[in-house]
């Protein structure tokens, strides 16, 4: 079974033991409020960077699956399958 | 006498737009520079705590990708932590997220380990532990005003926190709600803002809505605070009950800032804008005013300032360190920092050119503590 992999940006590297990319075990389905669990469960602070303490994706943070923003899809509750990439990317923002 | 090593030295914090700078001076003239750290994050928040054996900084970071959290060095910044779940998180019930730290104070010095925070949305925490995790209070979170408070321009938050010497009486000041006093180290609050206009609410003397600036207070005098509104400057004799106006003498009652002396009575620093509607010094002259008589009169300082400003100088980006004569320190919204060592009579230009201001502090540290990597600017 292939796994979910989930691409970090170069500046969140850091916080995850300098990995880019990330991995998770993919039996099944799995939302991406679930995939972010799993794969920031070591990683504290990097999971911070990406939700709030409310559980809400944090305004400027983007999540891809498999090419399309998840804000278009169903938000944190899009669900990601075998195989497939996730990207996240910081958006274009601030000056 | 003591040798180079135990002379006395001075840090001065910088939390910009952009990223945080730290400063070292031996005279509080010549600064040496070094920074970025937290490039592209907004620091809004310092807290230098001298208690300890070594200066621990603390900071409110706040990227706009990635959020706002807490961090410290107790290296004078050669490493910062951050603890892994955040020492400032919201909990469950409240259904709310941190938006960013305005203040971190640390406590007396007879209650060493405990700093207090005030953050957006409008909120006040307290850490026994140095700042390493702090716990909502609660008594504020719950008060029944919370949901008439507003935002003022800059955002929902409780930005000034002062404690007295005994630890019992609390005064926070919030923009917009105003000033709220707690008499029992917090665990309940009123609002205290009688003479404190609200010019900009139907009924200008309400009991809370203010938007008060900054409180700071008297060295000596025991229920005596002085108060930045969002146009007036007052002074208060009786812990809040009543506020007075003390802005005779000044060019202008608009500003941010408010400072006072750590150990004379009656000192106090502004540095005074125009108005509401045009936000830079009065005249385009930037100058910090000094009232040594607790805002009967006031003293124009500008020896070394510019000739022109069209800056203003925020709430925190002022700051005094504990040394005699007093520094006096602020920074302008255009990336210049001025320092005084002779309590505002003179300044000296520590950097300019770096991103809006927004912080500053300053503690007087041991000869031999020298942030790490310190270069010229």
């Amino acid at each position: 079974m292939p796994d979910i992999t989930v691409v970090l940006p170069s500046i969140l590297q850091p916080l995850a033991g300098g990995q880019s990319v990330l991995t998770a075990p993919a039996g099944r389905a799995v939302t991406v409020d679930a995939l972010l669990d799993a794969v920031t469960g070591d990683y504290p602070v990097l999971a911070r960077r990406l939700r709030d303490e409310t559980g809400a994706l944090r305004r400027y943070v983007n999540i891809y699956v498999s090419g399309e923003e998840i804000r278009r899809l169903k938000g944190l509750e899009t669900e990601v399958a075998a195989g497939q990439e996730v990207l996240i990317i910081q958006s274009v923002a601030g000056g | 006498m003591g040798t180079m090593a135990n002379a006395e030295s001075y840090i001065l914090a910088i939390g910009t737009k952009k990223g945080l700078w730290l400063a070292h001076s031996t005279d509080r003239k010549e600064w040496s520079l070094n920074g970025p750290h937290f490039l592209m994050s907004e620091i809004p928040s310092i807290g230098i705590d001298t208690r300890g054996d070594s200066p621990r900084i603390m900071v409110g970071v706040r990227s706009e990708h990635w959020g706002p959290t807490v961090a410290h060095s107790d290296d004078l910044g050669a490493t910062w932590t951050e603890p892994d779940q955040g020492a400032i998180s919201f909990p469950k019930d409240t259904e709310a997220a941190l938006e960013r730290v305005w203040q971190i104070y640390p406590d007396a010095e007879s209650r060493p380990g405990v700093v207090w925070a005030g953050c957006e949305p409008i909120s006040v925490w307290k850490s026994t532990d140095g700042g390493e995790h702090f716990e909502l209070n609660r008594g504020l979170w719950d008060h029944p005003h919370r949901s008439e408070w507003g935002a003022g321009y800059g955002g929902a938050a409780a930005h000034s926190i002062v404690v007295d010497p005994s630890g019992e009486k609390v005064h926070i000041a919030m923009s917009t709600g105003g000033v709220y006093r707690s008499l029992d180290g917090g665990a309940s609050w009123e609002a205290r803002n009688k003479g404190i206009s609200a010019y900009f609410m139907p009924d200008p003397n309400p009991e809370f809505g203010q938007c008060v600036h900054k409180i700071a207070a008297d060295a000596a005098v025991d229920g005596r605070l002085y108060a930045q509104n969002h146009h007036g400057v007052y002074r208060t004799d009786d812990g809040g009950e009543n506020w007075e106006s003390i802005a005779e003498g000044l060019p202008a009652d608009f500003g941010f800032v408010m400072l006072t002396h750590p150990r004379r009575s009656g000192t106090a620093w502004v540095v005074p804008l125009k108005a509401d509607g045009e936000r830079i010094p009065p005249d385009a002259r930037l100058a910090v005013h000094r009232t040594d008589d607790a805002g009967g009169t006031w003293k124009r300082l500008e020896t070394g300032l510019p000739d022109h400003e069209y800056n203003a100088v925020l709430r925190d980006a002022a700051a005094v360190d504990t040394a005699e004569p007093v520094g006096v320190y602020f920074g302008t919204r255009g990336g210049e920092v001025y320092a005084s060592a002779d309590e505002g009579e003179s300044f000296t230009e520590v950097v300019s050119h770096l991103p809006d201001v927004l912080c500053v502090r300053a503690a007087v540290v041991s000869g031999a503590a020298v942030p790490a990597g310190a270069a010229s600017a």
